[in-house]
């Protein structure tokens, strides 16, 4: 990886998730790839002018438009027949709730560009306020516990099911802790003539607070307790899933997280742990995830 | 620095910045239990750990000291130690 | 103001007049939202398209907000890029306007200036293009439909000046010049080419070189990006002149560069104004005229970059201006009333100058309100009573 299409002097925190999800990507798209990102903690930290850190063509136009932007990109691509990849990376809040409308014309119009999310749950650029892929129960500073809360009261927004009712081609989850199944799925996707979309798993230290060196481990035990299913769709049927060879309860993640401690704290929560598991249970089941 | 080349940014640029400084732990490698797994490698957020010589060392010059490869490391070949600067 | 040479003309659509200039300039990518009154120069685009007339990329997309964002890609990549919308979408795509000066972006649009709701309004007046004077863009004003098209093809080539590279609206009054079919020279594609040679960027997204575009600035460096924007807009005022002479050394139809005029050197009272609105006072002076009555007309065809020098010169003998415009500043006048009283403020023309909103939402400007604007402005002579109104506002339902 010396030749890493991502350089460093970023300025992403020290155990952030999202500059080895993008290596991860671009390691598996190679050099020539363009790639679009919306506002977010990606722009910020690896675009401070006079300074990038991409040694891929890059561009950052707004919070809400990088499908828009891109689909300009891959005409030109396609009108002057250049055989160039298009991945599009962004966080959950340009792909799950700003950017779904460009989101939808992307998907619909079938450009063959590949949309990466890396999701970390919450609008953490803006500092750590909920979005529609925050998961049940999680604490940000606008899904604060109190009296009358126990953080975030929704369960995360189904994006791969919207990405799929698109008839988008190639569906993924992926999560940073399994690198070798998230560059397959990069491929794979590439290889797609058309849209294709991968959600992977990316922990914020900053938003769900957790100590630094156990940031993969963190996404490994998303999937590992069933909460972050490592599922592919092509043509709209699921494909293939990540077997769980050791099912561990979800307070094995839950537990080691800023985000959920007050599911430990308070003693009315014990229902809300309870249908976190439900929640495990029923991804495992959906998707036979334990033989 | 000149804002009058087309608005647009060199490639791999943040090179010049040396985000070592936000460093308060250093990764120590102990070579021989080293299996050459390359994880510390593959999970580095910073991308600064690669083999010199076939061994995997960190460039100090980027390392923020997150210790992600100290925890992912099987075989714990790498220790965090309180740097003196 | 313009020769037009008849053996050519043909009588068509404004929008298709238009589309027929957009289709000599020949574009890459063109994306585009359906909206009431652009709505038929991108059909006749699509039609041109799907005919074979036109080899462009036409992207059918969800909203104007993404219709503009397509082009921030598509010009990145070095095309030659267009769109065309009015009003509420004109409104939706503020944040993507910004950027496209902002990263300095030569696209071209062909605003149909149209009211913006509430109440909903489908009519003309020039509101949403005025309330979006300060996004960077710069902003021509056509009369008719003939300017329209030559504008069009004008502005690609000031947009696209090494020098310039700034996006440009050229804004032509809904309905009123959209849907109105009169006779009109359509372009000569070879002419059109040898007056607009291909677009050449500077650099473009290319994995060979690969740049990065959109980088975030901080307070050391964000002022004089803002600073390049603003001194570009103000060296395209010689481009936009020099754009109108070469127009007019090919094609044989001048209309102004920045400004223009139509009896305005000995005239007493000058109205100023932009648009399609510039007809009617041209009759309405040519009636005055006849009765002795010393009129003119300064007509503001560039509106960004506003021309100062070229009013200060144009109007510096004038006793009175009227200004008549279709746009308010909801709690402060109007956009160029207010912009040409500041043009003065520092020099040293001290001539009374009152403003009228006229035409708001489509309200029909008559020669009769013309007539009345004249009388007014020859009593503010003897002392202004009042600076700014509404005209002929029906008071009796209030």
């Amino acid at each position: 990886m010396e030749n890493s299409l991502l350089a460093p002097g970023h300025r992403a925190c020290a155990g952030c998730a999202m500059p080895t999800t993008i290596r991860l990507v671009l390691d598996a798209a190679g050099p020539n790839t363009i790639v679009v990102s919306p506002t977010g903690c990606l722009e910020v930290t690896t675009t401070p002018f006079p300074e990038s850190s991409w040694c891929v063509p890059w561009i950052h136009s707004l919070f809400e438009n990088a499908s828009a932007v891109a689909s300009g990109v891959e005409v030109m691509l396609k009108r002057r027949k250049q055989d160039t990849n298009v991945v599009i990376i962004g966080g959950d809040g340009s792909t799950f709730d700003i950017g779904m409308g460009c989101n939808s014309g992307m998907f619909e119009r079938g450009h063959k560009i590949l949309y990466v999310c890396y999701d970390n749950e919450a609008y953490m650029n803006t500092g750590v306020q909920r979005s529609g892929s925050t998961p049940f129960c999680a604490q940000t500073t606008t899904t604060p516990p109190g009296s009358k809360s126990k953080g975030n009261p929704r369960p995360k927004k189904d994006m791969p099911a919207i990405a799929l009712a698109h008839k988008v081609p190639y569906v993924a989850t992926a999560s940073v802790a399994y690198p070798v199944d998230l560059r397959r799925k990069v491929k794979a996707a590439l290889q797609v003539d058309g849209p294709s979309y991968i959600q992977v798993n990316a922990p914020c230290i900053t938003g769900w607070t957790f100590d630094a060196g156990t940031m993969i481990e963190l996404s490994r035990l998303a999937v590992e307790t069933g909460l972050w299913p490592l599922a592919e769709w092509v043509n709209g049927e699921l494909a293939g899933v990540k077997k769980i060879r050791r099912p561990k309860p979800v307070t094995d993640y839950l537990e080691i997280q800023g985000r959920y401690k007050h599911l430990f704290k308070k003693n009315d929560c014990g229902d809300q742990l309870a249908k976190i598991q439900a929640i495990a249970d029923a991804n495992k089941a959906k998707y036979k995830l334990v033989d | 620095m000149d804002i009058k080349a087309g608005r647009l940014v060199d490639p791999c640029s943040t090179r010049l910045t040396k985000t070592g400084a936000w460093r308060t732990f250093v990764p120590v490698f102990d070579h021989d239990k080293c299996i050459k797994c390359s994880l510390c490698e593959i999970y580095c957020p910073e991308g600064c750990i690669h083999q010199v010589d076939g061994l995997f060392v960190p460039d100090l010059d980027y390392c923020k000291g997150c210790s992600v490869c100290a925890h992912e490391c099987p075989r714990m070949a790498i220790s965090m130690v309180l740097e003196e600067k | 103001m313009s020769q037009i040479n008849t053996a050519n003309m043909k009588v068509v659509e404004g929008s298709y007049a238009v589309a027929h200039a957009v289709m000599c300039c020949k574009p890459d990518v063109i994306s585009a939202y359906p909206i009431t009154p652009q709505t038929h120069i991108v059909e006749h685009l699509s039609q041109m398209v799907a005919n074979g007339e036109l080899d462009s990329e036409f992207l059918t997309v969800d909203s104007e907000f993404s219709a503009l964002s397509v082009l921030v890609g598509a010009s990145a990549m070095g095309a030659r890029s267009y769109s065309s919308t009015t009003s509420q979408g004109l409104a939706l795509m503020y944040e993507v306007l910004y950027n496209v000066s902002g990263m300095r972006m030569p696209v071209v649009m062909n605003v149909a200036n149209r009211a913006m709701g509430a109440p909903l309004n489908i009519w003309n007046d020039q509101q949403d293009a005025v309330g979006a004077r300060d996004v960077g863009w710069l902003q021509i004003y056509v009369e008719d439909v003939q300017e329209a098209v030559d504008a069009t093809l004008q502005a690609y080539k000031i947009a696209e000046d090494p020098q310039i590279r700034m996006p440009i609206m050229v804004c032509m009054d809904g309905f009123v010049l959209t849907h109105v079919y009169e006779p009109v020279e359509l372009l000569d594609k070879e002419l059109a080419s040898q007056y607009l040679p291909a677009f050449q960027p500077e650099k473009i997204l290319d994995p060979n070189h690969p740049m990065t575009f959109g980088a975030f600035a901080d307070p050391s460096t964000y002022t004089e990006f803002r600073y390049q924007q603003f001194d570009a807009q103000l060296k395209s005022m010689a481009k936009i002149e020099k754009a109108a002479k070469e127009f007019e050394e090919i094609f044989g139809r001048h209309y102004g560069g920045l400004v223009d005029s139509y009896f305005a050197d000995d005239a007493e009272v000058v109205i100023v104004t932009m648009g399609s609105v510039i007809g009617t006072i041209k009759d309405a002076i040519d009636a005055m005229r006849k009765e002795g009555k010393k009129v003119g007309l300064v007509k503001v065809r560039s509106y960004r970059p506003f021309p100062v020098q070229a009013l200060r010169q144009a109007l510096k003998g004038a006793s009175v201006i009227a200004v008549i415009e279709k746009d308010v500043s909801i709690g402060a006048e109007a956009g160029l009333v207010t912009d040409l009283k500041s043009a003065f403020y520092n020099s040293k023309i001290r001539t009374p100058v009152i403003g009228f909103a006229a035409g708001l939402g489509g309200r029909d400007i008559t020669i009769k309100d013309i007539r009345k604007i004249v009388d007014k402005a020859e009593a503010a002579r003897k002392g202004i009573e009042s600076e700014f109104e509404f005209l002929d506002l029906r008071t009796e339902i209030l």
